[in-house]
């Protein structure tokens, strides 16, 4: 069984408090914070290395991004995937969702023979949870995304996805792309043994040429959505400090609280 | 593409046989954005079986015009079913803005849609408005909500959006709203074989007042602890209110069950007021209760960066504190 795991490289979610944008100049400003696989990423690792570890096979990791994610492509290697395909290129700059989703599927065509294709449900950086679908519409695949179970019997799939207050649940054959959410499983940790033969596992970088893709259909130009200006919210309050022994400050919030009219 | 501006679309939800809140939310900002001319009317989109009767209710809340699909085959969310009565419809009557819920379902199916018509899609919008260039902004949070983002849509129509429930209010119902009911159909389905089977969904029992709707939300982070869990509860019946969390105390087993979690990947909140006992003030937590009426924060760390974004803040332990506050409200009931 051939399984493609797409991930990608994140800011560190734990930091987001630091990400603030420059006033003047309206740019994003994150220095100093560190890149991670983004975290329900790992989960779609973890699913597929059980799948391997359940039918046999091969678990490829694809993942665009600039050049320097190599790194974090990797720590996918060390965790027990088989190889690694950087899809890189400045043209690629920009790419909104469908433009990203272009790219992923045109090197997942080019890799080729997959049976099952995984990511994260969404991205902790702009979790639009919009790739799985995309690319298995691009794939002409059939897709599911925020999976929180997923059996495998011969070829065909049982599944579970996260709905508002319960779940839903479905059947459908290989090959599919399915997005998982992180009740899925616990990714395991990198042992030193992986990490020592992630050295040796062979890395692909391929850009547009690579890929044949056409410069219109991907980055800012392919993208059918444009970034305008960032701002940060605004919140405005009064940020009043309640001071005085715990009885008094308990004795002020009642006073608020009835003013709102949630106490009689 | 015709040359006759199109309307502005709400694709509504449903739950088992009733409409979501956020379908008639999404109602009263697509009326709003006709208004500032980003469409010649709102139209609502109402796929299912036997849903006939609810297309009413669209109407009520804002819909000029409701497509109703009834099919047997629409009778459970499936995305690729949907997509392709949605994509077709769309197809026919080229709507300039199409609204969803950003709910798992709606993202699923906005995000096919989406790719299938090559046009783009802006996820969890925090707003929408027309601009005086006459384009639609759309919101987005980004790094959990510590940045906002414009995204525009200048090329490609209709323009997409998704929108989380609680974002926006809830139109008032105007019982003497008239509106036209166009029945479509879901010929295009017809020799369609599809490769997935939506077996069941199952649902528990939605609290009986939802966090969503509660005057009152009694919220707790990694601060309050195991042990002081139970004294939220308390707070949250005293004041009819319900209780919510943090990602760190839900991840921790503290709170009931994922409904309770405010923020990026759970709810968003807008209550009367909002009480926060041992929260730092993620971002994560901050986009889904920002909006909140009056806003207490309790926190024993003075630096903690939720006091920046509370209308009143205090310097204690969450977990001795609220004992304290929880015997105060019982004197004041007694007097």
């Amino acid at each position: 069984m051939k399984i493609a795991v797409c991930i990608k490289p994140v800011p560190d979610p734990n930091h987001y408090n630091k990400i603030t944008v420059n006033p003047e100049t309206k740019l994003l400003e994150r220095k100093g914070i560190p890149m991670v696989i983004n975290p329900v990423d790992k989960n779609a690792i973890e699913a597929a290395l059980q799948l391997k570890e359940q039918a046999g096979g091969k678990v490829v990791l694809v993942s665009m991004a600039p050049p320097d994610a190599r790194e974090k492509l990797t720590e996918g290697l060390a965790m027990g995937a088989d190889e690694a395909f950087l899809l890189s290129d400045r043209a690629f700059a920009g790419s909104d969702t469908l433009a990203t989703a272009r790219v992923l599927a045109a090197g997942l065509k080019k890799i080729g023979g997959f049976d099952l294709i995984l990511a994260g449900a969404e991205s902790a950086d702009s979790g639009t949870s919009h790739i799985p679908s995309q690319l298995g519409e691009l794939m002409g695949l059939p897709h599911l995304n925020h999976l929180i179970e997923l059996n495998l019997e011969a070829a065909s799939l049982k599944m579970k996805t996260k709905i508002e207050y319960g779940y839903a649940e479905y059947e459908g054959n290989l090959p599919m792309v399915l997005g998982v959410a992180k009740e899925i499983n616990k990714p395991r940790y990198t042992t030193l043994m992986g990490v020592v033969a992630a050295r040796n596992k062979p890395f692909t970088i391929w850009g547009l040429d690579e890929l044949e893709l056409d410069p219109a259909s991907t980055g800012l130009a392919g993208s059918p959505t444009q970034p305008g200006e960032l701002h940060l919210p605004r919140h405005g309050r009064k940020a009043e400090l309640l001071e005085g022994e715990p009885g008094d400050i308990a004795g002020k919030i009642v006073a608020i609280l009835r003013a709102a009219g949630v106490l009689v | 593409m015709p040359e006759r501006l199109g309307a502005v679309w709400v694709i509504a939800e449903l739950t088992g046989n009733r409409l979501t809140e956020v379908s008639l939310e999404l109602l009263g900002k697509a009326r709003a954005l006709a208004a500032q001319g980003g469409g010649s009317h709102t139209s609502a989109v109402l796929m299912g079986n036997d849903t006939g009767s609810l297309a009413e209710e669209l109407i009520v809340h804002g819909a000029d015009r409701v497509f109703l699909i009834e099919d047997p085959r629409l009778a459970l969310y499936q995305n690729d079913l949907h997509a392709f009565v949605l994509a077709d419809l769309i197809k026919k009557h080229h709507p300039e803005i199409v609204l969803f819920a950003a709910s798992y379902c709606g993202s699923e199916l906005s995000a096919t849609v989406a790719a299938r018509l090559g046009t783009g899609l802006a996820a969890h919008c925090t707003d929408l408005r027309i601009d005086d260039r006459g384009e639609l902004v759309q919101v987005v949070p980004a790094f959990g909500g510590t940045v906002l983002g414009d995204i525009f849509c200048r090329e490609t129509r209709p323009r997409m959006a998704s929108v989380k429930p609680g974002i926006f209010p809830k139109p008032e119902r105007e019982a003497t709203r008239t509106g036209e009911v166009i029945k479509e159909t879901a010929a295009v389905l017809e020799g369609y074989k599809s490769p997935l089977k939506a077996v069941r969904i199952v649902r528990r029992q939605p609290p009986e007042l939802p966090l969503e709707k509660a005057p009152a939300v009694v919220a707790g982070g990694w601060g309050v602890g195991a042990e002081g869990w139970h004294f939220l509860e308390k707070l949250a019946g005293e004041l009819g209110g319900a209780v919510g969390c943090t990602r760190p105390a839900l991840d921790e087993g503290w709170a009931q069950s994922e409904d309770a979690l405010i923020g990026t990947s759970g709810k968003t909140v807008r209550p009367r007021i909002y009480l926060g006992f041992g929260i730092s003030g993620s971002a994560h937590h901050i986009v889904g209760m920002k909006d909140s009426g009056v806003v207490i924060n309790i926190n024993q760390d003075p630096d903690a960066p939720v006091f920046r974004i509370s209308d009143y803040g205090a310097v204690a332990d969450a977990k001795e504190f609220l004992p304290v506050l929880l015997e105060k409200i019982r004197e004041h009931k007694e007097e």
